[in-house]
């Protein structure tokens, strides 16, 4: 009963901030001068007013701005977020076209990252102090203070003009819809891999610093004496003793980044015309495509919430210390 | 060493840039991935929609002038060609135009394309939705046809450059059978665009990419010489050269590339640069001062600005060779353009003079004024000429404040006139009476709208001299008015010319025939074919 009652309680806290967010982001984003309107009519060569009223009269932009934001609240309740007129499709509908690319480039960095973090995490910890450390660690300092979209150009000049390996940009194939499965998820993956490194490698360098010291502060702790002194095998340490207690932190900061990461598409996915929810927040910022930007960053936030439960109970499985409230 | 190796051996020492201007990967191009005889060009931003008649963004005209048409094409010198008109005629007194429309042509839908739907588009659909057409098409009293291919414009009073009025974006013709009596703005036909052109859109994949395929039933035999074309959505400049250079785009236009990396595209051996087929928008580039405020409300100011300015400087280090000093409000590619005005060369001495004159008084740091610069949100080179303008303007003691903004802020604070000075790019529409009479008479002085007299220029002469000029028939009689408008505004200084704007078009060199009008990339490219 206390258990359903947490959750209840959890629940209508997540509501409430969603609400929250909603409002404050719609404020937000109409505080900024100038409008769609104005924006269409900037880019058009040639106006007049006739123009600028119909379109402000399309986007229900003459209408005053609590009678706007009522009508936006009520639709977000109802799961609708509304009409991009500039685009000319439901905002659910183009977020959703998206949201499949993106997923698919962040979670590729995030596990990339996260999975080359441990591992050369552990090589640096384990042999802290030798050669090896010294030659990881200085490669994370280095992938840590490269800019991004500098690091994808250098990965495009190497694999794309010079080695000819890899596609220099796109998400598939032009030709794509007449591939098979089976060359359409090959063809989806050698575009993926430049953008999900480019992506992965900052946090990679991070995962990896925060790994090695997290395993050199656990390597020294009593229970991973003990159990040298009773005689366990190195790597029987490494797995049963070590590796979950130092891991704890990483996934904890790992989670999150998450928030980040889709923040970090935006650069990634310009620089490699990847078609995704990156893209598409910052074209609506530029046009001021209200609709859009207020579902992406609800989108988000829902995306943010939803993983910070998941890491949540991921850090319990790793460590059951941690209680379920 | 193999040459990849020794490529790569450049990477490692910095020496690429090097290596691709002298075409070392000239015989590494790996060619687009379009079918046969398709062609694969760069489009950025991608375009919400392609329906030209609602929307006049530069991408939207690139695309849907495959898609749709108008009745006239245009030569490099303006002077109109056959399009979905076969012939036409004025008459005497400059107020009757006759057009005689192709009998073969269909709508995508195989729909005939009749007059009727020549006198929708102009008289009812474009009057509503699009303001260019709107104030071209105000000018008629009746527009009317005469069986099913003859199409009459009378006009209330002659407009002679009425004939420019029917270009592709300015007057897309539209399906009357999908449009009448529906709501324009939402009609679902919006979305699956249907016009006469020589191309038909066949799928748009929202982020990456839009195609079009061959029209067969296009009403000019062997036309169109191209089976498909792609549209890549390549949101990042650096990789629009990448995808240039390695031959994954066929096709660049306007400001796709940066200035800066133009001459380096245009040595490959796969590219060939041309700057023509902009002639029917001959944008002309310029600073420009709010005439409401002080003290820019004196000409002594503004000419000090001018004579501290140097229009050479922006040609050869902002636009790298991509543009030419412009001498005042017309461009010299289009029509009326008269050299024999107060032209004004560099001279710091002589600003400082005139700054003097007006009783700015230096202090103890050398600065007389503080004024304030809008910086125009759309990239690089807007940036580049805004620091430009402050560097410039500390010579004369005026120290330039830059202000940032974004694509909606800088249209709002122009337009509604809450700016010191910015700089403004407009294109002519190739004619003066279209594109540069609107920027200098009083009653196109109008807060909230865009691309208006927006700096507040009053002048009774120059407002007479732009009506008279409109609506003479004469060559020589419109000539006279633009001379003499021409001359008092070099002298008045509204805005301060810069440059004549050149853009690049970069092309994969097997295809020819590929810019042949004024409008150029904008144009249908039905001729366009790849030299066997």
């Amino acid at each position: 009963m206390r258990l359903l009652r947490g959750i209840v309680t959890k629940l209508a806290g997540i509501v409430l901030a969603i609400l929250v967010i909603a409002t404050i982001n719609f404020t937000l984003v109409h505080s900024a001068p100038g409008d769609p309107a104005s924006v269409m009519a900037g880019q058009s060569g040639a106006t007049d007013e006739k123009f600028l009223e119909e379109l402000r009269a399309e986007y229900g932009l003459d209408k005053p701005f609590m009678v706007q934001l009522g009508t936006y609240l009520k639709k977000v309740v109802t799961l609708d977020l509304g009409y991009s007129y500039r685009q000319r499709r439901p905002v659910n509908e183009l977020i959703l076209d998206r949201l499949g690319p993106t997923l698919l480039l962040t979670l590729s960095a995030f596990f990339l990252s996260l999975i080359g973090g441990v591992v050369f995490g552990t090589l640096a910890g384990l042999r802290h102090g030798k050669w090896s450390d010294l030659a990881i660690s200085l490669v994370a300092l280095l992938l840590y203070a490269t800019p991004v979209f500098w690091l994808g150009l250098m990965l495009v000049l190497i694999f794309s003009i010079q080695l000819e390996w890899l596609p220099a940009f796109g998400y598939v194939d032009m030709r794509a819809s007449s591939f098979g499965r089976l060359e359409y998820a090959w063809d989806v993956l050698r575009h993926l891999f430049l953008p999900a490194i480019t992506l992965g490698a900052i946090y990679m360098a991070v995962y990896t610093r925060l790994m090695r010291a997290s395993l050199i502060e656990v390597a020294a702790e009593d229970h991973v004496k003990t159990a040298r002194a009773k005689g366990l095998g190195e790597g029987a340490i490494l797995r049963g003793h070590m590796l979950r207690n130092a891991a704890l932190p990483v996934v904890t900061f790992a989670g999150l980044q998450v928030g980040a990461l889709v923040g970090g598409a935006v650069v990634v996915e310009t620089v490699f015309s990847w078609p995704g929810l990156g893209r598409l927040t910052f074209d609506a910022v530029t046009a001021r495509d209200y609709p859009v930007l207020l579902g992406i960053f609800l989108v988000m936030s829902v995306l943010v919430i939803v993983v910070n439960i998941l890491t949540d109970l991921l850090q319990r499985l790793i460590d059951p210390r941690i209680a379920v409230r | 060493m193999n040459r990849r190796e020794f490529s790569k051996l450049l990477l490692a020492t910095g020496t690429t840039g090097v290596a691709a201007q002298t075409g070392l990967f000239g015989d590494m191009v790996a060619y687009a991935q379009n079918g046969e005889g398709g062609l694969t060009a760069i489009i950025q931003p991608e375009p919400p929609l392609l329906v030209v008649a609602l929307n006049q963004q530069i991408p939207v005209g690139i695309i849907g002038g495959k898609l749709y048409e108008s009745l006239l094409s245009y030569d490099f010198d303006l002077s109109p060609r056959p399009q979905l008109a076969k012939s036409w005629t004025v008459s005497e007194d400059g107020l009757t135009y006759t057009f005689e429309l192709v009998d073969n042509a269909k709508w995508h839908d195989g729909t005939p394309f009749t007059a009727a739907d020549v006198v929708f588009s102009c008289d009812v659909m474009l009057k509503e939705v699009h303001p260019r057409a709107r104030a071209n098409f105000d000018r008629c009293e009746s527009i009317t046809a005469e069986g099913d291919h003859t199409v009459v414009f009378k006009l209330k009073e002659p407009f002679a450059p009425f004939l420019l009025a029917f270009e592709t974006s300015s007057a897309p013709i539209m399906p009357k059978h999908l449009y009448e009596g529906t709501d324009y703005r939402n009609n679902p036909a919006n979305d699956t665009p249907v016009g006469t052109g020589p191309f038909k859109l066949a799928e748009w994949v929202r982020g990456s990419h839009i195609r079009l395929e061959a029209n067969a039933d296009y009403y000019h035999e062997g036309e169109p010489g191209l089976t498909e074309i792609f549209y890549r959505v390549v949101p990042d400049g650096a990789s629009r050269s990448v995808a240039m250079e390695t031959g994954e785009a066929q096709l660049s236009q306007f400001s796709d590339i940066e200035t800066f990396d133009v001459q380096r595209l245009a040595d490959m051996p796969h590219l060939d640069l041309t700057t023509k087929g902009y002639e029917f928008f001959s944008p002309v580039l310029w600073y420009e001062p709010n005439l409401r405020r002080e003290p820019f409300n004196d000409v002594r100011f503004r000419k000090a600005m001018r004579l501290l300015l140097d229009p050479n400087f922006i040609v050869e280090r902002i636009m790298f060779g991509l543009a030419q000093p412009a001498t005042g409000p017309i461009a010299s590619t289009t029509k009326f353009y008269d050299a024999n005005v107060t032209t004004y060369e560099q001279d710091v001495e002589k600003a400082n003079a005139l700054l003097d004159e007006m009783g700015l008084a230096k202090d103890a740091d050398g600065k007389r004024i503080t004024i304030h610069h809008l910086v125009v949100p759309f990239g690089e080179m807007w940036t580049r000429l805004a620091e430009y303008f402050r560097q410039a303007m500390s010579a004369g003691g005026i120290e330039v404040v830059l202000d940032s903004t974004d694509p909606g802020g800088f249209a709002e604070t122009v337009s509604n006139w809450d700016y010191d000075t910015t700089c403004n790019m407009l294109y002519q529409f190739g004619d003066p009476a279209l594109g540069v009479a609107r920027s200098y008479i009083s009653s196109n002085i109008r807060k909230g709208v865009m691309f208006t007299n927006t700096q507040g220029y009053e002048n009774a002469e120059v407002d007479t001299l732009f009506a008279e000029a409109a609506v003479q028939t004469s060559e020589e009689a419109r000539q006279e008015r633009y001379s003499k408008a021409q001359q008092i505004l070099c002298d008045e200084l509204p805005v301060l010319w810069m440059t004549e704007q050149k853009f690049a078009t970069l092309y994969d060199n097997r295809i020819a025939d590929l810019i042949v009008t004024a409008t150029g990339v904008n144009a249908n490219f039905a001729k366009a074919h790849y030299v066997k």
